[in-house]
């Protein structure tokens, strides 16, 4: 077998001709489908992949996207943008984030106005840079705003196991990781009486890349199992979408239902053990953690274990934050968007539309 | 965010605890934490996120993709073969297109 290049890495996944190839497997295999179907991509990564190769142009008429809630920072809800902002306005404080969390509105306004009236947020590339601006700042506390899906969490929590095993006494944690699961459960049989999922349009999923090479691709079993819907666990390049819709496609058109794995490069059952057992270590679930755009879905957040509170900002803040739920915009149609039974043109303002452009 | 990149590991520190790798040219530092001790070694390719290495790639996984790839491109005619590589230069259009049909 020849030798792997890096060059490969990238030239082979966004081989033009391969996808294009692909669309002619897709569009042979969509001739057998009895109905059309709807593929949900969970993964922010994947819709930015989908837009930006114009993938949905190559597939056939009864092949479609519903895409997904995959984005950590669009689904934060405003109350916990608002313990942001009040975090960084608190006297000494150095709030720490990830860049992507810049421009998010809340009630007061985004990180980037809180730093226009004078707080001190800071927005790194890795959380570990928390450390050097702790040992720089000793008279300051510093807070790492934690963001991201199963993908980040334990780079959060191998943070906090230096900082403690370090003995580093001014680095504290806001805690906003969510987990993609229970949020796919939510989108296809909501437990929440108010919420109408029994006629989501989702019939299959393009199973997240990077969530799934931390927690392994064991988390999507339910499924095809309980559920009925084909999971394939497909990676980030145009190729790896083509290739994992082509798998979705096949399923239909042979009348299988299953979990499958496109990414076999990257991505194994078990996962990333060490990082699984990280996390285990420093959070355990939430009674439930509100989505914007989808409302409160069980044991989709995590947070801090007690034993740790001594380094959750959200115990050591919880007299100056905001605890109210804020409900989301009343023309807000997230919910039935992603559920497939709403359209982004069909949302009533404007505005709106352009923020979710945005999002 | 989610986002990661494929580089290739050229240094690990003795204790093991960070890795200096090749992103395309460009060198930058690692954290090997997520990682058991021997799990990597000097010219592996990685997943690098925010910072960290999150995951090998198994080379023969890949490189049986690329067969895949090699596989399905010669079961593809001449006629579509060029029909592949015009509007392979088409892709960045078709993405922007779709966007605007979806603002409208």
């Amino acid at each position: 077998m020849a030798e792997l290049e890096l060059k490969n890495l990238y030239d082979n996944f966004r081989d033009g001709n391969t996808i294009k190839a692909y669309a002619k497997i897709i569009a042979e295999d969509a001739q057998k489908l009895k109905k059309p179907i709807n593929i949900m991509e969970v993964c922010g990564g994947h819709t930015h992949t989908i837009m930006k190769f114009g993938l949905p142009q190559l597939l056939p008429d009864n092949v479609n996207f519903i895409h997904g809630p995959g984005c950590p920072v669009c689904i934060m809800p405003k109350e916990r943008i608002d313990h942001a902002y009040v975090l960084s306005m608190q006297p000494n404080v150095i709030l720490v984030t990830l860049g992507d969390m810049i421009k998010v509105p809340g009630s007061n306004g985004s990180l980037q106005d809180a730093r226009a009236k004078g707080a001190d947020v800071r927005f790194v590339y890795s959380p570990m840079e928390c450390i050097k601006i702790a040992q720089e700042n000793e008279d300051k506390k510093v807070i790492f705003f934690a963001i991201g899906f199963e993908t980040t969490t334990p780079m959060t929590a191998v943070l906090i196991d230096q900082v403690i095993k370090q003995e580093i006494k001014n680095i504290f944690f806001h805690i906003n990781h969510v987990t993609v699961p229970e949020v796919m459960v939510e989108l296809i049989d909501s437990r929440d009486v108010h919420v109408d999922s029994y006629n989501n349009q989702i019939d299959a999923f393009l199973g997240p890349s990077h969530v799934s090479v931390i927690s392994g691709s064991k988390i999507y079993d339910k499924f095809p199992k309980e559920y009925g819907r084909p999971v394939v666990v497909t990676g980030f390049e145009p190729v790896d979408a083509m290739q994992g819709i082509s798998m979705i496609v096949k399923q239909f058109a042979e009348e299988r239902c299953e979990m499958e794995v496109q990414y076999k490069r990257v991505v194994n059952y078990d996962g990333n053990l060490k990082a699984q057992a990280l996390i285990e270590k420093y959070f355990e679930k939430m009674s439930l953690f509100r989505w914007r755009g989808l409302g409160n879905v069980p044991d989709s957040g995590l947070k801090l274990r007690e034993a740790y509170d001594a380094y959750d900002a959200e115990v050591i803040y919880k007299d100056v934050l905001p605890i109210a739920e804020i409900e989301d915009h009343k023309l807000c149609i997230c919910g039935d968007i992603l559920r497939g039974m709403g359209s982004p043109r069909s949302v009533p303002s404007l505005e709106l539309r352009v923020s979710l452009l945005h999002l | 965010m989610c986002l990661s990149i494929p580089s290739k590991v050229v240094k690990i520190s003795d204790d093991k605890t960070m890795c200096t790798v090749d992103t395309m040219g460009v060198q930058r530092d690692a954290n090997l934490m997520m990682m058991e001790d021997d799990d990597i070694v000097i010219g592996d390719y990685v997943l690098l996120h925010i910072g960290f290495v999150m995951n090998k790639i198994d080379d023969d996984e890949a490189l049986a993709s690329i067969d895949t790839y090699k596989e399905i491109l010669e079961l593809m005619d001449e006629e579509d073969r060029k029909k592949a590589i015009l509007e392979d230069d088409e892709c960045e259009a078709r993405g922007e297109q779709y966007t605007e049909e979806i603002k409208n």
